[in-house]
């Protein structure tokens, strides 16, 4: 099945081909599926389809994937500007 | 305070006692379950913690690491029947899998802390833990393995694949890698987006059923009382509109972004009610229409959040155009509807 798309071109998901020495990790954690494999390099097949959450840049030992990791809330980015500083996600830490 | 596990025995593995869960959730893990849907004891539906057994394990059973929301915790224990294996359970201070992995708190450094905690070497025989996939943006599995030896393992995203991909050697579908955000997923978490914004709703009512009595010849609770419903329905249904209609429909809602997406929903709603003459006069019909709209817009932008699949970049690229917008129409909706208390 084909996962929905948000908003187009705008990610800031960057893959150093020449750092890759292709473990694979990155395709594996990614939760849309948009790396894939081959002749044993990492290939980005769907960009629009990542969400930032990072997981391949944090498992990535060459550091050869750059992302600007984040939480795509709005709330949180309502926050980070009251607050100043960054999109801060805490919904779910909130204590009632 | 954490929640007891129920039923809890515990097993006695190279002189140690460790507490072993039983092999289904009763009535009460359900039940709570439930409740968190629905927002309540949401922050506090947490398990102690450590290191569980499940089933009859020995040192070559596989280690499994979870986070210390109970309901994340129950969605693994569920589906394990039949299988022995130890769970370890990381300090997530409550926060499921995917959410705690991206604040950090399931993480590299808490697992390496968590497995010199529970002196898993000394429990196991092999050298691996399998964690869900979701946790990845939280741990780097290289720092793992250098700071404790412990080799990450990436299981499925969800709980119910893991037998599947144990039978198959610890290799996973792509099916099972993939999140997805169904209808069903949507609909789980409508509840809380409901109760969530409900205070705030309650408070607008409220000003605006007071409002509602004023008009040019003074204030008058019998027009407060018919023309505040009137204002109380149309309010309630962009509420429903923005926090659950919007979600449920997402997909098939028109555009992209969210706020585009809230405010088509919020747009024919307006006209329903319009249609069921439930808006009031000409004007506060109009000013309903701008209302309405904004109302639904704004809840269903903030629904990006509990959404699978929305980067950072894109929401606030989103948000750039359709702030400034909702602003606006509150402004202009707000204004129509004070101007139709006078004429």
């Amino acid at each position: 099945m084909k996962g929905q798309i948000y908003l187009k071109n705008v990610v800031t998901l960057e893959l150093d081909i020449d750092k890759c020495v292709g473990c694979g990790l990155c395709a594996t954690v990614c939760p849309h599926r948009i790396f894939e494999m081959k002749e044993n390099k990492a290939v980005i097949v769907d960009a629009d389809a990542c969400m930032e959450c990072g997981a391949c840049s944090v498992n990535c030992s060459v550091e050869a994937i750059n992302v600007k990791s984040g939480v795509g809330c709005a709330v949180a980015v309502f926050k980070g500007m009251f607050r100043g500083g960054q999109a801060s996600c805490d919904c779910s830490s909130e204590s009632d | 305070m954490a929640e007891k596990i129920r039923n809890l025995s515990f097993v006695v593995h190279n002189g140690r006692e460790i507490p072993r869960v039983p092999m289904e959730l009763c009535f009460a893990d359900r039940l709570g379950g439930w409740a968190v849907r629905w927002s309540i004891r949401r922050m506090k539906y947490t398990v102690e913690p450590g290191i569980y057994a499940v089933g009859n394990t020995d040192g070559d059973s596989v280690v499994l690491v979870s986070a210390n929301y109970k309901l994340s915790f129950d969605t693994l224990h569920k589906e394990l029947k039949g299988l022995d294996a130890w769970i370890i359970v990381l300090d997530t201070k409550g926060v499921n899998v995917w959410c705690a992995a991206g604040k950090g708190t399931f993480g590299t450094d808490e697992i390496v802390h968590r497995i010199g905690l529970v002196e898993l070497e000394k429990i196991v025989n092999h050298r691996k833990i399998i964690l869900p996939q979701l946790g990845a943006s939280g741990v780097a599995a290289h720092e793992v393995k250098k700071r404790c030896g412990f080799s990450v393992i990436y299981g499925p995203v969800r709980a119910c694949d893991i037998i599947e991909f144990l039978k198959a050697g610890m290799k996973a579908t792509q099916q099972m890698r993939q999140v997805h955000f169904s209808l069903y997923d949507r609909l789980v978490l409508t509840p809380v987006e409901f109760v969530m914004g409900g205070k705030y709703m309650i408070f607008i009512m409220a000003v605006l059923f007071i409002l509602s009595g004023i008009s040019t010849s003074g204030y008058s609770s019998d027009l407060a009382m018919s023309n505040g419903i009137r204002s109380v329905v149309n309010l309630f249904a962009a509420y429903l509109s923005g926090a659950v209609i919007a979600p449920l429909l997402l997909p098939w809602l028109p555009g992209r972004s969210f706020s585009f997406k809230g405010f088509s929903v919020g747009f024919v709603v307006a006209v329903v009610l319009f249609a069921l003459k439930l808006t009031g006069s000409r004007l506060e019909t109009v000013a309903w229409i701008f209302l309405i709209s904004v109302v639904s817009s704004f809840l269903a932008m903030n629904f990006t959040g509990a959404s699978t699949y929305t980067s950072l970049s894109g929401v606030k690229k989103e948000m750039r155009v359709a702030v400034p917008l909702q602003i606006i129409a509150v402004i202009l909706g707000m204004g129509m509807w004070i101007a139709g208390r006078f004429v």
